[in-house]
């Protein structure tokens, strides 16, 4: 079953970075990326458990504070042979960031 | 026009590889493969690992059937080829087909070599019940089958393969005793002193027993095997018997066809069979100038050779033979082996180490300045400079002792980052670094991709941690050096000099505008080393975009790995007060801070602190940031100094404070780390610092750079000694300036400083040679009067959300929920 949660404001998320929310118990990192669009992704880095909103990111990756490894923010696809991240679609209307579970 | 048919007789590593060489080139051709075995392609190699249990089965498949078919290749298993019509240009199967070929290729490998002793055969029924050789996959778990339910077995054969069935068998029953009709272990490749080494290490260390000068005459038992009798009439005691005596190439077939056969089958330097235009012959079964290998390096390049003539694609391939060099883990022991095993002429050199007691042997062996042969026994550090020297015949250094161990310097394991890009890092598939690099930069970044793509790692598998290291290095990855090695960041793809250039002719004030202008794609690896750069470049002027920085340097403290930070307040030289003790003390107390330690810098850490409560602890502690997270100058560790310490010819501490004052908070291309020391005792560790300041008698005081004591450990060297702590003040800055406008991006003072030479250094730094001193100097002192406690950054988040919890589940909003 599709579910619709409204997270915020966009602008709750600086341009480039990361944010963590909490989501029916799950905790999804959503970014927003330079050219205005967003990503969400599991929140939990799958190698040692580190807080991916945290990472710095690019329009294509986000990379791990801990360790480095690198996450395909659209597929969430590891770019460096750890395992695969959850991703989440998610869309901004009218000001809203709203993603889909 | 009809495609060629081409045959292949043997599915082994030989033939398969070969298949893989030719359709890499683009070969077109029918393609049918005979497979004596009923299976797919494995690696042979690995069939030790499956007896010693750590490898199953499944692993050790190099092509399942899936590959064949895909290929267009009809394999079938199962069926022995028994006869060649040359002139018919078919060959014949033992389950009675013909198949004509245009093109053939024989590959029918080895088989094991049985002495002849008396009783190791039952008539009509093969080998005597117990007795085993150790060739296939079938061989191998018949054997496997059998030792779980005994006890005690015989291994004939002391060379490679029988010392790997020793090991292996020990994982399935008691007692292994290995014999051997030589006088030493693997004496194909080891002198006498390097087997004896050996020999001695698998005894002590593995506890299998060993007979050397054994020759074994028969297998004792009436029904199943009780023991074998060796020349001479001694017994030994055993229910299973394993015979490892070596391989004969399985050439029959080639001679009942009537093709020259010798030792093997008598090949030209196009892999044809003497004297025939379309047969090929490939691996074990091949006889070379002589050679007949057994190994399986010198079977890639037969393969390579052959495809390229077979196909077309370079119809002058010439095979000139291999040089033999092996490194490999024998039974759990380290070997190495080359070339000579000993001395053979009066002139040649010979240098031997041996350590018996640590199971080490090592020799090389030198001709007119050239390594003519080596061998190492029980440690294989020095095996790959070994090889390189011995493969392309690189002169010896004048230091011959620097062969066999290494002299001082850096670590023993080679840094990939200086390997050349020709070198081999896998030596059973030929994959040099070069070949491993470009594979990642063509877009497949893990481990395990690249070794499936170049296979590299999927012959004996030694080489998987070096393969591993090369592509995370390539990568970008955690190590220190970049894989397009002269750019400042990866992103970008520019030294440091043209990226400052670039940087100042565009005005490029912001990481976004440096992508924009001359990167293309934003790189998220790049942003924290523009960051810094370009802080350094601008100043106050710099466009200071968030997202650019690093974690640590968007909330000015340290990420612990659970997501926690840790807060280190300044603590100027290592000097505190009884009142700010007291304040961290009850910062910590108040909010149950979970360890509080010393760190190495002489500062006090609050560790274990969530981010949301990073600027009230900031707040609460009221002191300015110790910039214990960033690539900054960090700290300036000192001695107590001549205040109070009996031996103090300077006042150290003042002097530390001094430069902390001054320096503080100062980013740079990495960590800088500061000392001063009272005397040449030396306690604040000044010698192995970044920059490190040594007082000494007569109110001088010396000062070192470029030294560390972490991963790497190098003593700074002397930059200057001056006569007052005023000049140290100035050389400080103008030297870290220095550092800061041209290191690259992670490079420490103790690999920048002997990259530019401490000559130059001096000559710039000191005596000002190059005429920059006054720039240095006014630039330093700008970013001096440019830094801000970033711990002010509290009252009010800098952007949404910069100290929210990106974990664990705590203060996060609630969201509501839509239909």
């Amino acid at each position: 079953m599709r579910t619709l949660r409204i997270l915020g404001p966009v602008h709750d998320i600086p341009v480039g970075e990361g944010r963590t929310f909490a989501v029916d118990g799950e905790m999804i990192a959503v970014f927003r990326l330079r050219d205005g669009s967003i990503r969400a992704l599991s929140a939990v880095c799958p190698h040692r458990g580190g807080p991916l909103a945290d990472g710095q990111i690019d329009l294509k990756q986000v990379v791990c504070p801990l360790h480095l490894y690198a996450w395909d923010l659209s597929t969430g696809c590891s770019l460096s042979g750890q395992d695969p991240v959850s991703v989440y679609p998610v869309r901004v209307d009218n000001e809203q960031l709203i993603l889909e579970m | 026009m009809n495609r060629q048919r081409l045959v292949v007789i043997g599915n082994g590593m030989a033939g398969a590889r070969t298949v893989e060489e030719i359709l890499a080139r683009g070969g077109d051709f029918d393609i049918t493969m005979f497979g004596d075995e009923p299976y797919g392609n494995y690696n042979r190699i690995m069939l030790s690992n499956v007896l010693a249990g750590v490898e199953d089965e499944s692993g050790i498949f190099l092509n399942d059937l899936s590959w064949y078919a895909d290929n267009g290749i009809t394999l079938h298993t199962g069926v022995r080829i028994d006869r060649i019509d040359r002139a018919a240009r078919t060959v014949h199967g033992s389950d009675g087909s013909v198949t004509g070929y245009d093109k053939l290729v024989i590959a029918t490998g080895s088989s094991a070599w049985v002495p002849p002793m008396k009783g190791v055969h039952v008539p009509g029924r093969g080998y005597h019940q117990g007795v085993f050789v150790f060739r296939t996959l079938d061989d191998t778990r018949a054997m496997i089958r059998y030792a779980r339910e005994h006890e005690r077995a015989v291994v004939i054969g002391g060379g490679l393969l029988g010392l790997e069935a020793a090991r292996g068998l020990q994982n399935h029953l008691g007692h292994v005793t290995l014999v051997h009709a030589m006088g030493h272990l693997m004496n194909t490749q080891l002198n006498e002193r390097a087997g004896r080494t050996l020999q001695a290490t698998v005894e002590k260390k593995l506890g299998i027993d060993v007979v050397v000068d054994g020759m074994t005459t028969e297998i004792l038992g009436k029904h199943a095997v009780t023991g074998v009798k060796l020349a001479g009439g001694r017994v030994i005691d055993c229910d299973v018997v394993v015979v490892a005596a070596g391989i004969r190439p399985n050439a029959q077939v080639a001679a009942d066809s009537g093709l020259t056969v010798e030792r093997g089958i008598v090949v030209d330097d196009q892999m044809r069979a003497a004297g025939e235009d379309d047969i090929y012959v490939v691996g074990e079964c091949a006889q070379h100038r002589g050679e007949v290998y057994g190994l399986v390096a010198p079977l890639w390049d037969q393969a390579k050779v052959l495809a390229d003539h077979v196909t077309g694609a370079d119809a002058g391939a010439v095979y000139a033979g291999s040089q033999v060099a092996t490194k490999l883990k024998v039974a759990g022991v380290d070997v190495a082996a080359m070339g000579l095993q000993s001395p053979e002429r009066e002139d040649d050199e010979l240098l031997e180490f041996a350590e018996p007691g640590r199971g080490v042997y090592k020799n090389v062996i030198i001709r007119d300045d050239r390594l003519v042969g080596a061998t190492l026994v029980g440690d294989n550090s020095k095996a790959l400079s070994l090889i390189k020297t011995f493969e392309k015949g690189l002169p010896v250094p004048e230091d011959r002792a620097a062969l066999l161990f290494d002299l001082g310097g850096p670590a023993a394991e080679e840094s990939v980052a200086d390997m050349p890009d020709d070198e081999q890092v896998c030596n059973c598939n030929g994959v040099s670094k070069g070949a491993l690099r470009s594979c990642v930069d063509g877009g497949c970044k893990t481990v395990s991709g690249v070794m499936d793509k170049t296979r590299a790692g999927k012959g004996c598998g030694t080489c998987k941690p070096l393969v591993q290291r090369i592509v995370e290095w390539a990568n970008g990855g955690e190590a220190e050096e970049d894989p397009a090695a002269s750019y400042y960041v990866p992103g970008v793809p520019m030294p440091k000099p043209e990226l400052m250039d670039a940087i100042r002719r565009y005005e490029l004030r912001s990481v976004s505008s440096v992508f924009a202008k001359l990167g293309g794609e934003e790189d998220a690896k790049s942003k924290m080393g523009l960051a810094s750069l370009l802080k350094m470049m601008w100043g106050d002027r710099y466009v200071d975009e968030r997202d650019a920085r690093f974690i640590n340097d968007r909330v000015h403290a340290n990420i612990q790995r659970d997501g926690t930070f840790s807060v280190v307040p300044q603590m100027k030289g290592g000097v505190t007060t009884p009142a700010d003790l007291k304040r961290i003390a009850e910062v910590a107390e108040r909010h149950g801070v979970p360890m509080v330690k010393l760190t190495g810098g002489q500062r006090i850490d609050l560790l274990g602190i969530p981010k949301e409560k990073l600027p009230q602890i900031w707040a609460e502690l009221d002191m300015p940031s110790g910039y214990a997270y960033a690539k900054s100058f960090r700290t300036v560790k000192t001695c107590v100094g001549s205040d109070f310490c009996r031996f103090g010819v300077g006042d150290s501490t003042a002097l530390g404070i001094a430069l902390e004052e001054r320096y503080q908070g100062i980013e740079g291309p990495g960590k800088m780390k500061l000392a001063v020391t009272g005397c040449p005792r030396n306690c604040a560790e000044a010698y192995v610092k970044d920059l490190g300041v040594v007082a000494i008698d007569g109110g001088k005081w010396e000062i070192y750079v470029g030294g560390a004591a972490g991963a790497h450990v190098r003593k700074g060297d002397l930059l200057a000694t001056v006569g007052s702590p005023a000049e140290v003040i100035t050389l400080t800055g103008r030297f870290l300036q220095y550092y800061r406008e041209n290191g690259n991006w992670l490079e420490r003072t103790y690999a920048w400083v002997p990259r530019v030479g401490i000559e130059k250094i001096r000559a710039v730094v000191v005596d000002d040679e190059d005429g920059i001193a006054a720039g240095l100097d006014a630039r330093m002192d700008a970013a001096v009067a440019a830094y801000r406690d970033p711990w002010k950054e509290r009252a009010e988040p800098v952007t949404p959300g910069q100290f929210r919890t990106s974990l664990p589940l705590t203060v996060l909003p609630k969201v509501p929920v839509r239909a």
